[in-house]
Order: structure tokens, then sequence, then C-alpha cells
């Protein structure tokens, strides 16, 4: 569904960062892939190459077989096939949550109001937070955001689902409630690239755990290779700082 | 909610603050007796009854007979008298009040003999008229200023170099000269050439009003586009990145995102700035628009009543400029309840 080939990219500001030194990598539908790493991997800004929130210095990036990429492609109609989930919520504050969830419907996929509303309230039940539909994005807990966020990303039916620390923001106790929702999109097959601290999400759901360092996939797998007997290292003294 | 901007209560005594108000009043006597004292000693002529006059009048009409020749009919016309005459120059009637005039049929008439005076109807003075185009000229160019600033300020933070570079240059063209100047080249630079292009090609030549909105909007719109860009740059960039993501193009995300958003912030210094607008017509008298300032100078130049009509002219434009600053702060308060 995705293949990364050979990604390179360098920030060259504040100071110089390799941030992906020739990344490669292929996810297949239906997958889902945990990136994890120590901050300043990467991990992040790989994510954010897979809808060209970020251009790559280098190499190639396949969705579906288009070249992202490449300028003659039209990358609003292959971020409005996935969707992002922000570290900091990013909800509109302007709208209210029913907005919120319906905007992009309206705007991209020129849905009439009777439908992107009954999607939106679809999802929002799916989410458990169908009675704050007319509530303002300030009135809720981290974790109720985080989920209308995920509602408003699910309202465009996405193939592709990508989070960028979806739980790193939120207090303790409201981490479960974004999980689980998490936890039951991957059991309905949607394919998912997360990046996450969250070891026990990616030792449950995950089918394949990426570990990321200085810019580079260090090594790869299932999860029970991965926390069980790591080869390299690095993994290994990673794995024994967090665990 | 109320905050005491000291935690020391000076105040708090209530005789202090007796005392500290009425000190605001003695200095504000003490201001408006010295400029009255002022003009005694200089053997100024108050004449404030006058005033009036410029807001609302009843002109004095005379009508005078055009020929020799006698009046055909004098006949009641509802709470009026159709008076017609007939001179050597042709028939005429006049409509006019009753008791203001002293003839009957067949009295003849001579050249200049006065047919009727009277007190016409009431018609807005001066002033009145000055501070409507005063209103006038700040509203349509309120309104093109806003649309040139919000255009400006996206094309501002776009990376395309052509929207970026065009807006950098017109603000800093417009910014670094002074209103004046460029009020002068509109009319007589620009306004010549044009009017002349339009004449060439059968079409009459504008109003120098529309040289002055052109003038003050693409001035206030030069600011605008800052204000906008510091507005659409105080957004934070993840809700760029949230309307992106999904799928959303740049100018759907700028519209519906983004500046809802930054309105909130842009409000106040807006405001400021059509406050500005409204003062800054007042230099448009120099291209012989004939708005406030203007008019208060006419109205001097016949009545020499330079203290009044001046001070008159200060609070109006006050009374506009309140009247401004007090809806935007209602906006305000309705915007910031979220």
């Amino acid at each position: 569904m995705i293949d990364v080939k050979h990604i390179y990219k360098t920030f060259y500001v504040p100071h110089e960062v390799k941030a992906l030194v020739d990344v490669s990598n292929t996810i297949e539908a239906g997958e889902v892939v945990v990136v994890i790493g120590p901050s300043g991997s990467g991990k992040s800004t790989f994510l954010r190459c897979l809808n060209r929130l970020e251009t790559a210095d280098h190499g190639q990036i396949l969705v579906d077989g288009v070249d992202i990429f490449d300028p003659k492609t039209n990358i609003n109609k292959v971020r409005a096939e996935m969707g992002m989930v922000f570290q900091s919520f990013n909800l509109y504050p302007h709208l209210s949550v029913m907005g919120n969830v319906t905007m992009a419907q309206k705007l991209v996929r020129n849905r009439p109001k009777k439908e992107r509303d009954e999607k939106a309230l679809m999802l929002l039940e799916k989410v458990g937070i169908a009675n704050k539909a007319k509530a303002w994005p300030s009135n809720l807990s981290g974790g109720q955001q985080q989920r209308v966020a995920i509602a408003r990303a699910l309202a465009m039916d996405p193939k592709i689902m990508l989070f960028d620390e979806p739980t790193s923001a939120l207090d303790p106790e409201m981490i479960g409630e974004v999980l689980e929702v998490m936890k039951t999109l991957a059991k309905e097959g949607m394919t998912m690239v997360c990046v996450t601290h969250e070891m026990g999400f990616a030792r449950e759901v995950g089918d394949r755990v990426i570990f990321m360092d200085e810019g580079m996939i260090v090594e790869e797998g299932t999860p029970e290779h991965f926390f069980k007997n790591p080869t390299h290292d690095r993994t290994k003294l990673f794995l024994k700082q967090i665990l | 909610m109320k905050q005491n901007i000291s935690n020391i209560k000076r105040l708090s005594n209530p005789f202090a603050y007796v005392l500290s108000v009425c000190g605001f009043f003695v200095l504000l006597f003490m201001v408006i007796g010295s400029v009255y004292y002022a003009t005694v000693a200089v053997d100024y002529h108050w004449r404030w009854f006058k005033v009036p006059q410029y807001f609302m009048y009843q002109p004095d009409i005379t009508l005078y007979s055009e020929g020799f020749g006698e009046i055909e009919s004098v006949s009641p016309n509802k709470d009026k008298f159709d008076v017609t005459v007939t001179t050597d120059a042709g028939e005429r009637t006049y409509t006019v009040p009753k008791g203001s005039f002293d003839w009957t049929e067949g009295d003849l008439v001579s050249p200049g003999d006065m047919i009727a005076t009277y007190e016409g109807d009431w018609q807005p003075g001066i002033l009145a008229k000055g501070m409507w185009v005063t209103l006038k000229i700040s509203f349509i160019s309120t309104i093109f200023g806003i649309l040139l600033g919000i255009i400006g300020g996206v094309a501002r933070v776009s990376d395309t170099p052509v929207l970026k570079w065009s807006s950098i240059t017109y603000v800093e063209i417009i910014r670094g000269s002074p209103l004046l100047v460029q009020i002068m080249i509109f009319y007589f630079v620009l306004g010549t050439t044009m009017n002349k292009i339009l004449l060439m090609n059968g079409i009459p030549k504008l109003d120098p009003e529309w040289y002055g909105i052109m003038a003050l909007s693409v001035f206030t719109g030069a600011y605008v586009v800052e204000i906008v860009r510091a507005g659409i740059e105080s957004i934070h960039p993840g809700q760029v990145e949230a309307a992106r993501s999904s799928g959303m193009t740049y100018f759907q995300c700028m519209f519906h995102i983004i500046l809802p958003q930054a309105l909130r912030t842009i409000l106040p210094p807006l405001a400021g700035q059509f406050i500005n607008l409204i003062k800054d017509s007042s230099l448009l008298g120099m291209i012989s628009i004939r708005e406030l300032t203007k008019a208060t100078r006419e109205g001097i130049t016949t009545s020499l009543q330079t203290f009044e009509l001046w001070i008159v002219c200060a609070i109006l434009y006050l009374m506009m400029t309140f009247t401004l600053s007090m809806c935007v702060q209602y906006l305000e308060r309705r915007t910031a309840t979220r």
C-alpha cells in the first residue's frame, strides 16, 4: 500500500540534523505498524513524509502506486485518503465538535449536510462522545479532544491512518480511552502507522514494530521478536531503558 | 472582572477616592477655563448660536420679475399659492407660501420687482453634508481596504514568489511615503491620465471622490496586510497541518480554518486602522473633495467663526471614531465568548 524507497531528509534549521537516512519500508494494507524510537530519531519525520507534510530530499514514496513527491501528483487527493492524528490534537477551536468532524467532509468530499451529519454522529458514537457533539473543543478534556480528532480523521473514510504520538500530550488517566479507540480500529482491519511510546499498545495490536534511531531503521520485526529477543545492541539498550 | 493594577490599595479610603475624582474635574475645568480666559484676553467674540445653521438651515428665497408684464393669476394650491406672471420674457408660475407676496391679479410688474420673499424648506448645512461625505468615503474605503488587506495578507504568507513579493513591494511602497503625497499622485497623476483615457473612449470622467477613495483604500490596505499577516502567523501551525492533512487545498484551509481564527486577533488593530482612516480622510480636502474638514474651512471663510467651527469639527470626528470603537468593542466581546 505504501512503498517507501530510500528517502533522505536533512533539517538545516536551527542546526544540521540528519532526520532520515536511507529509509525504506513497505506497509501492506490492513497492517498495523508501530514506529518507536528515542526522541530525535526521525520517527515523526518519517510519518509526516508519508502524506508529504514534510518533503524528502531524495527518494520516493508510493501510496497505492502514486509517487507523492512528484509535483504533478494532486497531493490533496492522496491526503484525503490518509487520516492523520496529531500529538497536540489540533482541533479547530472556532468550530464545535460537530463542525470539526464535518468541515473536511463538506470541503473535500462535497457531501450533503444530512449525510455528513449522520457520518459525524456515527463516528462520535464510535469514539464514545456522541453526547459532546455540540460542545466546543476548549470545553473538552485532552482524551476527549483526541478522540474527536480521531473521529475527524475517520470521517473522510481514509484507507490509512497515521498517528503521530497520539497519547504523548495526555494525562495518564486519559491515555487508556484513546488507546481503546485505536485498538478497535486496528481490529476492524484499518491500515495504521503509529508513532508512539506506548509499548503495551505496540505489543498488543502491532503487526510489525519498527525501531528507529538517528534517522535509520535499526530493527524491525514482529512484536514478539522485537520485545523478546532483539538482535541489535541499540535496541537492547533502548528497551532496557524504558522497560 | 475588575482587577487592581497595584495591590496596594491606596484609594481604599473613600475620602481619598472622592478627592481624586474631584482632582480630575478640577483639572478639566482648569484647562477649559484657561482656554476661555485666553479667548477673552484676545477679545474673541463667541457666537455659538450661529453654529446650528451649519447643520440645518432654511434658505431665504427672494424671487424677482424677469421683465415688464402683469400678474396673470393668483390661485390657491393646497396650503400655498400659484402666482402666474406674464412678462415679455414669457410666462412663469411661482408656487409660494401664503403671506410672502403682495399682489393681486392684473397688477403690473417691471424687471427687478420683488415677486415674493420667504423662508425655504429645511436643508442640510455645509457641516452635515461634509460629515456625510466623510462617512461615505470612510465606509467605502474601509470595505476596499479590508478586501485589499485580506488578499495582500494571504499573498504575504504564501510561498509563491509572485504573490509574496508583490505583497511585500506593495506594503513597503505605500508605507514608505506620506498619505498626502499619495493622494496628490492618485488625483493629479493617475486621475489626470485616467480621466483623459476615459474621455478618449467617450466615458464621462470620474469624480475626485473616487480618486480619494482609491488613495485611502490603497493606503489602508497596506497596513491591513501587515495586520492580517500578523493574525495569520499567530495561529498555531498545527491548524494548517490538520486542515491540509485532511485534503483541504491551501485556500480552503486559509478561508475556512485560519482566517476565521485570525479574525479575533486582528479585530482590535483593525479598528485602530479604521479610526485612522476616518481621520486621514480629512486630507482629501486637498483634492477638492468637500469632506468635513474642507466644509469647516469653507464655513469659516464665510462666517469667520474660527474657534467655534474648528471645535465643532473636532467633536464631530470624535463622535464618528468613538462610535466605531464602541461597535468594535461590542464585536470583540461577541467573538471572545468561546
